[in-house]
């Protein structure tokens, strides 16, 4: 690891300020997946802006009726939280159907979303990655892929995106804040992971320096009846279904699809749906 | 730029004590225990997060000292396995003497971390927090039952190579019941 500076902000400002939209800057949050790069190199920041003191550590229902998550909230406290488990079900099932309960006790909601792919080519410097790397080629296309986007994929990257928190938040009709050089800006979090397409290196709509300051979940979708389902191997799918609309002729059945690979009989339907969803893959990582 | 700007003091207390201790910014909470401390309970499995033998409490709360920078943990009350103690602050804690006694454990290189990490899952339940097979329909806020499945997912993140799965799952019972 390649020695660094560090700096904790108290302000969301003072963050931005000790970034300065750096190329070798990286906003630290729980550091689970952050400090697990730098490991192993795929990582090396020059400067660290920790952002777990900012003051974006609440669960909050504002005037509207929509419940604000800021980006610092812990994974098992976000999954935890009364007004979670109460409205969005599928919100909280979906951070526990993922990593472990001590991850889950240091991952933030601003990391969660922002966290890379677990494809080994990409966390392994030997081989090639244009996600990693752009240009170098795509090692996983010819190697060992089991795991590997089925769905949205292109020639350039194979890779899947395992947040579970993002096929929950996309499924409730979220919105991520954001906080940069540009001003305040949201993104619907539906949109807020890109298709690799020719650019696999960006993951997300972020632009470099920018903060996430919380996720805003919509009145619209609180307490709709919602689950979530994590399909782990062989199957390699993960699908999320929210019925909108109660009674029969439930009309508006949406899916999200979290991923992937899709090898089975029965599959198909689920490939259609994910398809019309048109989400980011993700796969299962445990 | 010199070595300084590349490493703090931290004051950090564990296992009840107060300590500063300067960190190359690249150190990890678990380094930090192991190698300055002298504190080996907590141990060096995968350091990367998947298999729960760095489990330590910080602020309470269980968390993997591999994946934490001691630099972010000032002023943070850190307990590792050495720590630990009976409610009234004397002998060992009760799930110490629940794995002595079940024999949970054969090479023992997991068992600090199932420790730390059953001491921070049952505070969890008791806080109401549910796991993935907690029944949804429990009401918010209510502690939540720690037996058989409930455990076993909970501390899931606590890997153990030589598969005393069935005697760690039977002594957090005897603590829990
Ligand atoms: C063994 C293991 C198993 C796992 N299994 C799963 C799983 O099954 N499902 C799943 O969904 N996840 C899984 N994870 C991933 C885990 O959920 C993520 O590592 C975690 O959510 C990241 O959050 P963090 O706060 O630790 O992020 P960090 O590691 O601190 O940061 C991740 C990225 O986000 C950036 N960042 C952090 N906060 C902000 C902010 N507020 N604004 C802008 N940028 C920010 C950082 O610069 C960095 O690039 C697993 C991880 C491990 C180690
Ligand atoms: S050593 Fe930390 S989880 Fe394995
Ligand atoms: S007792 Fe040997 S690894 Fe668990």
């Amino acid at each position: 690891m390649k020695p660094f500076m560090y700096v904790r902000a108290h302000s969301v400002d003072e963050a931005a300020a000790a970034h300065a939209g750096r190329s070798t800057s990286r906003y630290l949050g729980g550091g689970t997946n952050l400090v697990d790069l730098m490991k192993l190199g795929v990582e090396s920041p020059r400067t660290l802006v920790d952002v777990t003191a900012l003051p974006l550590d609440a669960v909050e229902e504002l005037r509207d009726g929509s419940v604000r998550v800021g980006a610092t909230v812990r994974n098992s406290d976000l999954a935890a939280h009364p007004l979670v488990r109460e409205r969005y079900p599928v919100l909280s099932q979906a951070l526990l159907a993922g990593a472990s309960g001590q991850l889950r006790n240091m991952a933030t909601t601003g990391g969660n979303l922002l966290q890379r792919t677990r494809c080994p080519y990409f966390q392994y410097l030997g081989k090639p990655c244009n996600k990693r790397e752009p240009g170098t080629g795509c090692g996983a296309r010819d190697g060992v892929h089991r795991d590997h986007a089925v769905l949205g994929q292109s020639p350039h990257c194979i890779a899947t995106h395992p947040s579970d928190m993002a096929v929950a938040l996309a499924a409730l009709d979220a919105e991520v804040e954001l906080y940069g050089p540009g001003g305040r800006r949201t993104v619907p979090a539906a949109e807020f992971h890109r298709l690799p397409g020719d650019r696999p290196d960006l993951d997300t709509e972020i632009r470099h320096g920018e903060l996430i300051t919380g996720v805003v979940l919509p009145p619209e979708t609180a307490g709709l009846p919602s689950a979530y389902r994590k399909a782990r191997d062989p199957r390699l799918v993960r699908v999320r279904a929210r019925v909108r609309g109660r009674g029969p002729g439930r009309r508006g059945l949406r899916r999200t699809r979290g991923a992937d690979r899709i090898r089975r009989s029965g599959a198909p339907a689920l490939a259609r749906a994910a398809g019309r969803a048109g989400a980011g893959g993700r796969r299962a990582d445990r | 730029m010199g070595t300084e700007a590349f490493q703090s003091v931290v004051p950090l207390t564990v296992n009840g004590r107060s300590c500063r201790v300067t960190v190359d910014h690249r150190s990890t909470l678990l380094d930090v225990l192991r190698e300055r401390l002298g504190l080996t309970g907590a141990k060096k499995g995968c350091d990367h997060g998947q298999c729960g033998a760095c489990t330590v409490l910080v602020d309470g709360r269980r968390a993997n000292s591999c994946l934490l920078l001691a630099v972010a943990q000032e002023g943070r009350d850190v307990t590792t396995i050495e720590g630990l103690r009976a409610a009234d602050g004397e002998g060992t804690h009760p799930l110490q003497r629940a794995f002595v006694e079940r024999d949970a454990f054969q090479c023992g290189y997991c068992t600090p971390g199932q420790i730390c990490s059953a001491v921070g899952a049952i505070a969890e339940a008791e806080a109401g927090h549910p796991s993935h097979v907690t029944d949804p329909q429990t009401p918010a806020g209510s502690a939540v039952e720690l037996a058989g499945d409930e455990i076993r997912e909970r501390l899931s993140g606590n890997l153990c190579r030589c598969g005393a799965y069935p005697h760690i799952v039977e002594a957090v019972e005897d603590v829990t019941r």
